[in-house]
Order: structure tokens, then sequence, then C-alpha cells
């Protein structure tokens, strides 16, 4: 520890990463020392996130050295080490909490992956909730918490098992800044007890940077300063951060910006342009936003200030009409606002939180289509946007597509679509969150113009106090209520506050103290962290029976709580298996049929019956001519008619050679084969009955046995493939969601960060879906009894552990297809179409294997669909047990260990 | 109305270019409309072919001979000459379908007028070839043993005849049949993946509520994107069935194309509305492609387009009645296999409209609900 105490805990040298095309970091040699907090500044986009993942062990190194805690990043041993003395809390609020799980719960997951033991769980669990104040909150689930308390949430998972080096990426990105406050105190009462732990934390808040004892400016994939925050303002002559950081950038990049300057603002006659009374929006039972009242005045640039999911954006989308406000009133430009209310829209301009433009659409794409939506006069389109593209610096860029483009330029598109049709009104949310800050500044210069010389009104809301600074007034917006509203310095006064953030934490502890129990939680009188033994670094093993657990009791609660996963995985196979059952028939009965009968004698009659009789064939009313005939068949009324010659009787008594013509529907071939053979079949026992009248007998009898079905009814041979391809695509596809779910929302970062093995993880995702496999098998027994008719003639103990195995290497299957897929809509597509054609064409279930060709025969069986067919229906229909099919288990076993084996080898541990 | 008439216009120019720009999907489609076409039709067979046939052939006798080789491709495969006692391993692990017994002095026996037996065991749970497979090999058997006896004596020929003559496909060719279905099960299952997805995927993407904060309402929102994919998916069908269907496959198309493209417009109006009202149910992607597989696998089994849908229980047939799949394998074998007159079919035609027009207002309905709802 001595050593490490002096060295430093993260050195990097000469480490270059690139994302295809991309350079994130640029030959960064950087060394971090040891204890205290240190601090990673710059925007979006610069290489922080790359630097801290690398650092963290959870990203592959490309190039360049890493050396953290005293090790080489490159050793395995090493990094496996690490995990369990690093935490490391990735960037998004709450991206690697699990929504539907509670606050426990969560918690508790973590806790099991470090391999603790019930008691020290509970007792961790208990001091991180109380020491946070999330204690109230131990069983909400984390999605319904607020941003704050999620970070909160996921400061506890990174700090469950002592860690020696505490990585936080933009940890309040989008919080508020009374729970960012809280969030900093926090993590200094936790160094107060363990003095020994670095943190190294990202940040895009140049005032939080502040606080930092040592800082690394970050710019372009390249560290641009490093040192005390004091030193690097020195450094950069500049009395703020913000400024030294544009300061200290390279002079071309310098050049770009220049400082925002708004004129003073002239009072506008008219009505206001947005008036808000009263409104309010609940979902369910959670009030959004809470009887908001406000007037905005033309011409006004207007600021709703609050942190992510205060209800900002849900006012704004009440004011555009896209949400119907539950009560209250608003209005626009002096009219109620009504979703249906076109007039309205033409003179409102609207930029929404994400970018929302299309992009398969080229910049210029995109502003002809809003030019023609808008119904701009045809003449004016083309100059209009090229005035547009020349006034937001988007000429270069016409013909590229947005996805491309800097997050900067993206957003002047942005604004430039929405100012297309000049609207009186423009209403942005978070217009310039995750920008650069000379981009950033460019665009409060194209509102100042807008505003001041245009007239528009502006309406926009952020979470950057320096921006809320030069909107002529701001609005204090905190769980769903405005807290205050008036002009900057007008609130700074009524707080008596230094600056903005003071005033505007000030009103939040007033907020938070009016309520009594706070929703911000824990508001900065939660006790200190009580002594908890340090939690021992445990030797990393490769295999440990509780982390295995902890993933299966983890998926198992979220997918008991996915009503439409549950659905697919129980009402699925019933839906199927009735689809299936009755739709891949053989049997074809009651065939509708009609006869042209010419003779009308004894002998025609009789033979008509003995057509009717069959209960192949139902009886429709005879045909009086041809053009009926034809008419009929067309139309699909009958399938055949039989045509009995003129004379037929009286020939049949002379024992004349007489020809009775039968007119199949050939249409669907099956069908029309069919009917033939059982003319054929009905035809032949009329001749012999004939035939023995008159004392003639085949000089052969042939005799016909239908095996495992003698009543010869479609189930008995259907369902038992049924029941084999509803096991193999439910839960295949099942599981095939499952890693990929993780990677998109981010969840993935546990498994990367914590001790959990591949092997853990990959088993412990597929024991839920094994147990929810196996119900809807006995869902599939019943159903194939009651409805189908259909049981188990053979052993059912070789039918149950053939089950158990089938389904271990189906869902190994679908994890295998998870592992490789990037997203859960291509795992979702992928899996159907490579499990269905073998397992419904090569497996026996439509064609027998017998008369497969050998290529598909081998197809088929490099898939385990075809050996559980032998199991399926040896079982049910062909009363076979272990004795015969053996082999059978044998080879699915090693299906599963195969893919099992795969999914482990392609589901890398480290990020590439 | 003019001017909604023009934003329908201009969507479906949207519509169109972001399909261009979506490679998966063109290829997908491409693909459903081409190889997919071929390959389900050559490979998918419910009638007899390469059916195996073993034979126990206790006689080895010149007439179990002659049966043994007039068991011929392309129904059967060649025979396999197996042990009495292998019977019943052959059967149970469906090496063979049909097993033969040829009892001893089968020869003699027949010659000598004691109408002996011989046994066709079938393995029933090979349901495609075994009841016309069986009825085949009796037809085979009884000629051979009839024309064996006939060198020996004077047979009466049987003097009623049953001459089976198949209408509008004189051959029963399979082909012509499973390829023109799938032309249109690819339909339904391309109608309603293009709109859900593209629905859910502008839902993701925040574009359809940036539309919608512009002078757009969801009907034309909703009525564009099933114009353009539609007139998408209808065009590569067409093509589909003149180049694939009809030039490489060789199918003669007997009925009206004219008509069954009328249908085939009305139908997947009616399903693409059916994919968006599916998609308005969900919450993601994800959600949909749970929710849609068995749906989608519901109506392509239950349609009438892979088995008879006489064979159904009258329940079920019943309730399929209403659903526009169903209706629409109908209008399509009536028109384009048996060249019916219109009056007789346009019900179906009825019903395809009317499911549109219910699924087409429940999705304009829903959707601005949906858009907006917070995710």
């Amino acid at each position: 520890m001595k050593t490490e105490a002096l060295s430093p805990v993260i050195s990097f040298a000469g480490v270059h990463h690139r994302y295809r095309k991309a350079a994130a970091l640029h030959n960064v040699s950087l060394a971090i020392p040891s204890g205290g907090m240190r601090g990673l500044i710059g925007p979006d986009g610069v290489g922080k996130s790359t630097f801290l993942a690398l650092a963290a062990g959870v990203k592959k190194l490309q190039t360049g050295r890493v050396e953290v805690l005293g090790g080489s990043m490159r050793e395995s041993s090493h990094r496996r080490a690490c995990l369990q003395r690093i935490a490391y809390m990735p960037q998004g609020l709450g991206r690697n909490l699990y929504p539907t799980l509670s606050v426990f719960e969560n918690l508790d997951y973590f806790g099991r992956l470090f391999g603790q033991g019930p008691d020290e769980r509970r007792m961790r669990i208990d001091n991180l909730l109380t020491s946070t104040g999330l204690e109230a909150f131990a069983n909400r689930p984390a999605g319904k918490l607020s941003g704050g308390m999620k970070q909160k949430l996921s400061l506890c998972s990174a700090l469950i098992h002592d860690p020696d080096l505490l990585i936080l990426d933009e940890p309040t990105t989008g919080v508020d800044p009374l729970s960012r406050r809280q969030f900093w105190e926090l993590i200094e009462r936790i160094r107060l007890r363990r003095p020994q732990m670095t943190v190294v934390a990202a940040t895009a808040y140049m005032e939080e940077a502040n606080r930092f004892d040592w800082l690394a400016v970050m710019d372009s994939g390249a560290v641009i300063a490093v040192g005390t925050p004091q030193q690097i303002k020195e450094q950069a002559g500049a009395t703020s951060l913000d400024e030294a950081f544009i300061r200290l950038l390279p002079d071309d990049r310098r050049k770009e910006h220049s400082d925002v300057r708004i004129p003073p603002r002239s009072v506008l006659p008219g009505p206001p342009a947005i008036e808000a009374t009263g409104l309010t929006k609940r979902f369910g039972t959670f009030v959004a936003v809470d009887n908001v009242s406000f007037r905005i005045e033309r011409g006004e640039i207007f600021g709703f200030l609050g942190s992510n999911g205060c209800g900002k954006s849900t006012t704004m989308r009440m004011l555009t009409g896209l949400l119907p406000a539950t009560s209250g009133e608003a209005s626009v430009l002096g009219r109620p606002v009504a979703s249906e209310d076109m007039a309205i829209r033409r003179r409102v301009g609207y930029m929404s939180q994400s970018f929302s433009l299309y992009r398969e659409l080229t910049v210029l794409q995109n502003l002809e289509l809003h030019a023609a939506i808008f119904e701009l006069p045809t003449p004016t389109r083309g100059p209009r946007v090229a005035e547009l593209l020349d006034r937001f610096g988007l000429k270069d860029d016409a013909e590229s597509y947005p996805e491309g483009l800097p997050l900067g330029l993206r957003q002047r598109l942005q604004l430039a679509v929405a100012v297309l049709h000049k609207p009186e009104i423009l209403i942005l949310d978070e217009p310039t969150s995750g920008v650069d800050p000379i981009a950033r500044d460019r665009f409060w210069q194209y509102l100042a113009e807008l505003s001041r010389d245009d007239g528009v009104t502006v309406f926009l809301s952020t979470h950057f106090m320096n921006e809320a600074e030069r909107c002529d007034r701001i609005s204090l917006m905190h769980a769903g209520k405005v807290l205050a509203i008036g002009t900057p310095s007008e609130l700074v006064a009524a707080r008596g506050a230094t600056d903005l953030d003071a005033a505007f934490v000030g009103y939040l502890e007033d907020a938070a103290g009016a309520r009594g129990t706070s929703t911000v939680g824990g508001t900065g009188i939660a006790s200190p962290l009580a002594k908890t033994p340090e939690a021992q670094p445990r030797n990393p093993s490769l295999f440990n029976l509780r982390r295995l657990w902890a993933c299966a009791r983890r998926e198992s609660l979220e997918v008991l709580r996915d009503p439409i996963r549950m659905a697919f995985a129980l009402l699925g196979p019933i839906i199927l298996l009735m689809a299936f059952g009755f739709g891949i028939s053989f049997d074809v009965d009651r065939l509708p049929f009609a006869a042209y009968d010419f003779d009308r004698s004894y002998e025609s009659r009789e033979l008509l019956a003995s057509f009717e009789g069959s209960r192949y064939f139902e009886r429709r009313s005879d045909i009086a001519d041809e053009a009926q005939m034809e008419e009929r068949l067309a139309r699909g009324e009958i399938s055949l008619v039989v045509e009995v010659p003129a004379g037929f009787g009286r020939d049949l008594q002379a024992e004349r050679p007489v020809e009775v013509a039968v007119w199949i529907d050939g249409a669907m071939p099956f069908r029309a084969e069919t009917i033939r053979s059982y003319v054929t079949g009905l035809s032949g026992r009329w001749q012999s009955q004939h035939a023995a009248l008159h004392g003639e007998l085949p000089a052969a009898e042939i005799g016909v046995r239908f095996r495992y079905n003698q009543t010869f009814r479609s189930p008995v041979a259907t369902v038992p493939g049924i029941i084999m391809l509803m096991l193999m695509l439910i839960p295949a596809i099942m599981s095939a969601l499952t890693v990929v779910k993780e990677r998109e929302t981010g969840s993935i970062a546990n498994f990367r960060s914590t001790p959990v093995t591949k092997l853990e993880f990959l088993i412990g995702k597929q024991l839920p879906y094994i147990v929810l496999s196996l119900a809807g098998f006995a869902v599939l027994l019943l159903l194939a009894r009651l409805v189908f008719g259909v049981s188990v003639t053979g052993s059912s103990a070789t039918l149950a552990v053939g089950v158990v195995i089938y389904v271990f290497a189906t869902t190994a299957f679908g994890l295998l297809i998870s592992t490789i897929t990037r997203t859960q809509l291509a795992a979702i597509v992928a899996t159907p179409i490579i499990a269905i054609v073998p397992a419904m064409n090569f497996s026996g279930m439509l064609t027998p294997v017998s008369s497969l060709t050998p290529f598909t025969r081998l197809l088929g069986l490099s898939f385990p669909a075809a050996w559980f067919q032998y199991i399926s229906v040896g079982t049910f229909s062909k009363a076979l047990g272990f004795a015969d099919l053996w082999p059978m288990h044998v080879v699915l076993a090693g299906f599963a260990a195969a893919y099992l084996s795969l999914a482990m080898l392609l589901l890398p541990k480290q990020e590439s | 109305m003019r001017a909604s008439v023009a934003n329908v216009l201009r969507l479906c120019i949207k519509e169109l270019r972001s399909l261009r720009a979506d490679p998966v999907m063109l290829v997908l489609i491409a693909w459903a409309f081409t190889f997919s076409i071929v390959t389900v039709s050559k490979g998918m067979k419910f009638e007899v072919s390469q059916a195996s046939v073993a034979l126990a052939d206790e006689d080895q006798s010149v007439l179990s001979g002659r049966i043994a080789t007039a068991i011929q491709p392309p129904y059967f495969r060649q025979v396999r000459q197996i042990a009495v006692s292998d019977i019943d391993r052959s059967m149970d692990l469906g090496t063979s379908v049909f097993v033969l017994e040829i009892p001893p002095r089968f020869e003699a026996d027949t010659l000598a007028g004691n109408h002996p037996k011989i046994q066709i065991n079938v393995d029933a749970t090979a349901m495609s070839q075994a009841g016309n497979g069986a009825v085949l090999l009796q037809n085979i058997i009884a000629r051979e043993v009839r024309n064996y006896v006939a060198r020996s004596s004077a047979v009466v020929p049987p003097n009623v005849g049953f001459v089976t003559r198949a209408r509008y496909n004189p051959n029963l060719d399979a082909v012509w049949f499973t390829s023109t279905m799938q032309v249109i099960n690819n339909i339904t299952i391309l109608s309603i993946i293009l709109s859900g997805a593209a629905v859910i995927r502008e839902r993701e993407q925040g574009t359809i509520e940036h539309l919608l904060v512009m002078p757009v309402t969801s009907f034309e929102l909703t009525l564009s994107k099933i114009l353009a994919n539609g007139s998408v998916i209808i065009v590569a069908a067409l093509l589909s069935l003149l180049l694939v269907v009809r030039l490489f496959l060789g199918v003669p198309l007997q009925g009206s194309l004219g008509w069954f493209v009328i249908g085939a417009i009305l139908y997947q109006f009616s399903v693409m509305a059916f994919g968006i009202l599916l998609a308005t149910l969900t919450a993601s992607m994800a959600q949909f492609g749970l929710l849609v597989i068995p749906i989608l696998m519901s109506m392509l089994l239950l349609s009438g387009s892979i088995t008879p849908i006489e064979s159904m229980p009258a329940w079920m047939q019943a309730a399929m009645q209403l659903v526009p799949s169903t209706q629409f394998v109908s209008f399509a074998q009536a028109t384009l296999y048996r060249a019916a007159r219109l009056d007789t079919i346009w019900h179906h035609l009825m019903i395809i409209a009317a499911s549109g027009g219910a699924f087409f207002t429940l999705s304009v309905f829903r959707l601005h609900g949906w858009v907006t709802k917070s995710q």
C-alpha cells in the first residue's frame, strides 16, 4: 500500500484509442496521483469516458500502456484482481441500474456479485442506505427514482465492496444543483472514513471542478493542461475554469469563439406569447407537472431551469399541443392550446431534447421537407432554405447526413428547421445539452439575434447556470413545481445568495423542508457512514455459485416483472400450438362434392350413395348443367364433381365397360391428391364389392397397417413435432434478448466491472428461461392431451430428461445469438430465421427425414431440433424409452455444451 | 383538404427515401420475393415424394422381385431389403416410412389361388406421406400381382373405370400452389413488419413527435406510411408473380392478375394498418417482435395458404373468416387458379376492406397518444 501511495494510481503512456474512423484518445500520457479527488474536465466527446473505461479495465486497450493500482491492465490476472478493488460508475443517469428492481434489490445484486454472504450484505446495504438517506425508498423500483436519487443508488452500488479506486464518469450530469451538492458531500464523508481511496471523476460542469484537488483538462482526445484548479486558471490567465478552458484551446479552435452579447430587450406590444395557468399533468398516480403558472412576454428569452425529470419537457410538450393537460389552461399567442389547431402550429417552432430530424435524409432534404410541410410558397422555398444554410453555417454540410455531423452542427440544423417558417415563438427543450462551450456560445448568439432582431419569443430549458444567467427571466422548476420566477438578478437578490446556483439550492432546500420528507433524499443531515468492517478482497475464483445465483435471481426478477415477456413465454406456446396443431393438418374431411348424374338409375344412385356414406365426403346439391359445374368449382364451393354417364346402370347390368369421371379442384395440390387417393380407395372397395357379388376374389390380399397412429389422426403425428418446434423457438427467442438487452441499456457495464465470470453470467441468465420453458412445456403437455387428445405412450421419464437437456441447448443457442447481435431487434429477427427452417423442414416435422437429400439431412442433424424430434415422436407416439433413445440425449447435451462454450468465447469481458 | 393530400404525398416521398436508406429492409424485401419464393416452393412438399420403403421379403420369388422393382422414384426411393427381425427397429427410428412384408410361398400361393396376404406397415407419424403413399403402394402391388397372374390365366378387366381429372392444375404440380401462396404470405409478413417497425423506429428517434408539432395530422402520417410502404410491397409482389412465379418457375397464372392486384392493394392496406395498430400496443421494438411472432404465425398457418382451411374445426374456421389473411387467400386462390367471376367472390374484398377500415381508424386514433406517451 505504501509504495502505491507514492506512485500514481493510474498512469497512461502513449495511449491511442479509435472507434472505427474517429480517434477518441490521441497519444495520451498522464499520471494521476493516488489519494484525493482527481478530476477530468472537458466537454462531451473529448475522450473522458474512453479514458476512464480504459482505466477501469472495462474497455480493451488498443495501443499504449495503462497501469492501474500498480499493475498493467493488459494482464488479465491483474485485471481480475483489480475488479475487487476498483469501482466504476458509467455515464448516464442510473444506466448501470435495473429499473424494475427496487433500490434494495439492486444493491443486493451487487453485494452478491462480490460474493458477500447474507449477513454482510444486509449490514452493508443498511449502512449505505442510511448514510445516503435512501432507506425510506428501499422498496421503490430504481426506474421510478429522481435523477439525484438514481445517482446516489449508483454510488452505493459502487461502494458496496469498499473499493480503493472509485471511477465516476460524469456522475452529476442532468442532476439538480442541490442533489449535485449532496452527492459531492457524500463522497467527502466516505473519503473521511476511507482516506486511502482515490476518487477519479469526469465532469462537464466547470464550477464542480473547482472542488477537486487535481485536474486534467481534455480536448479532442488529448490532455491540454494538468494541475490544481488554481494552477490551471493561472496558467490560462483566466478568472474562471470556463474561461480557462476556452483560452487553453488551440488558436484555430478559439478563433471560432466570440463572447455572447445580448442587447437589452425592448418591450413589444400585444398579448403575452405564452400563458399558463394552473397547468397540471398526471401520468397515473405520478404528478409530472403540478399546478404550474407563468406568462411569457413577446420577444422575451425565457428560461426553464431544473434537473432531468422535473417536468420541464412535459410542460413544453403540453404547450406545443403534443400532450393534453390533465387540468389547467394554456394559451399560445392568445389562443388556447389544442392539439388539432393547425394555425397555431404554423406560428410556433419546436426543438425537442434529442435529435428528432430524419437521419436518412440529408441536411438539405430535411430542410426542404419541412419547408414543404409548412407550405412555404414554392418560389420562396429555395431562397429561404439557402438563407438558413448560410446563416447557420450549414452550407458545407448541405449534402451530408446528420448522423455523421458533430453534435453542435446537428443542433444548429434543428434550430434552422425550427425557425424555417419564421415562427413567432420558439420552444426549445434543452437545446445545448452535450454541446461544447464554443458551440454553445455560438448557438446563444443565434438566439440573441432571433429575439432581439426578429422579435421572436424564445422559451427554452437548460440545466446550465451560465445559460440561465443570459435569459431575460427564468423559472426554477423542481419535482413538477415552479419554485420561483424572475430575472436572474432578482432571484439571486431575493435569496441573498452569491450566485444563481446558490439561489437555486436555497429554493430547493426550502421546497424539501416544506414537504417534510424530501424526494431529493438525504438532505445533508444523513448520518455519517457507520464503521463497517473492511471488505476483505476475496480471492477472485473462476467459479462461484453465489455469483451465478446473483445473476439468475436478478434475471428472474426482471422477467417476472415484464408482462410482455411473461406472456410470450407462457401464452406464446399455447397460441402457437393451436395455430400449428390446427393449421398443419393432413386430415382432409367432409370434402364438399356434387353429383352430375346423367343416368339417374338405381345403380348410379347406389354409386353416389357410397361417396355420400364416406366420412371424407359431404354431398351438396346436384349439378344441373356444365356452366353451373364450372361456376361452383371456380368459386370453391365444391371440391369435386362425380359425373355419372348416361346409360351407366344399363351398361353395368350388361357388364359392358363404363367410365365414371371425377372432376377435382386441383388448386391445392395436396388436397387434390388426397381426394384422388380417397376416390381410388372408394372405387376399389366398390369394385371388389361388385366383383364379390360375381364370386371373384383378388389374387392376393393387401393389408395396410397404420402403426403408432391407428386412427390416422393428424395431431398424433404433428403435435410431437410442434412441441419440438415450440421448445426450440420460444426459449431461444427469450434468451436471445438477454445479453443484447443489457448491452443496449448499458447495464452490461456491471458484467465488465465486477468479478462475475462469463460462465456464471451466462448460466445465470439461462436458468430462469429453462425454468420458464419447463413451465411452458407442462402447459403444452396439458393442451396436447385436452385439445388434441395426444398423450405420452412411451417413457415419460425419457421425455422429461430429454426436454430438460433440449431446453438447456435451445436457451444456450439463444445466448449465443445474443452475444453476437447488436440490437434486440436483430436478435429477435435472427433467432427465428435461423431456427425455424432446420427445425420445421429438416427435422422430420413435415417431411420424413428418410426422404431428405443427404445435404438437407446433414443440415437438420447439425441442429438440436432433429435430435429432439426422435425423443418427442418416440415417447409420444412410438412408445419408446431410454433403451432406444439414450444416444439422442447424449448428442443434445453435446449441443448445449458447444453453444455455451461458443457464447463464452464470443462474449468479451472487456468492451472493445 | 388539398393541403392534406399534398402533405400525404410529401410524406410518402419522405417515406420512400427512408426506405431507400435502409439496406437491410430492402434486402429483406428482395430476398422475400425472389429466393424465398423459389426455395419454399421447391422445398415445401406435402405430396408423396422420395418416400422410403423397406421390404422384408421371405418369399424371394420372381413376383416379389417384380413388386420390389415396380416401386420407383419420384414417389418412392429404391426399395431397401431388410430382415423381418429389423422391421420394428427400422420403423421406430424412422428409417423407413413403409415396410412391406411378403410372406413365404407368396408367389406359389397366389398362383394356386390361395389369396395370400401381403402386409404394408405404415409409419403413421409421417402423415404427409402415410395416407396417400399407402394407396399408391396398394395400387402398385395390385397391378403387379394382376399382371403376373394374367400371364397364366385370363382375367376379366374391371368393368367400371374411375377417371379422375384435376381442374386448374392437371398434373397437380405443388409449385403452382406454394409459389403464389408464398407471395401472399410474404405480403403479410413484410407489410406487418415494415409498417410496425417504421412507426416504432420513428417514435424512438423522435421524428414522429416532431412531425406532430407541425401542421401534420395523425391521419396523414398513418396514411402516408401505408401508401408508400404498401406501394413498394405491391410492386415487388407483382414483379415476383410475373418474373419469379410465371417466368422462372413456369407457373401459368390463369386468372385475372388485375383483380388480384386490386385485392392485394386492399389487403396490404388492411395488414399494414394492423401492423401499425400492433406497434401502438407495444413500448419497444423488442416487445413488438415478441407480440408479432405468434400473431403472424397464426395468420399464416390458419389462413389456408399452407393446408386446406376445411380441415380445421368448424369454430376455428368461422373465427378465421374474420381475419383478412384468410379472406385474401380465398380470394387469391379463386382469382389466380380458378379464374372465378368477380361477382361470386366480391364478398372477400368487402371483408378485407372493412377490416382495413377498422384497423386504420383504430391506429389513427391511438397513434397520437402512443407517440407522445413518455417512454
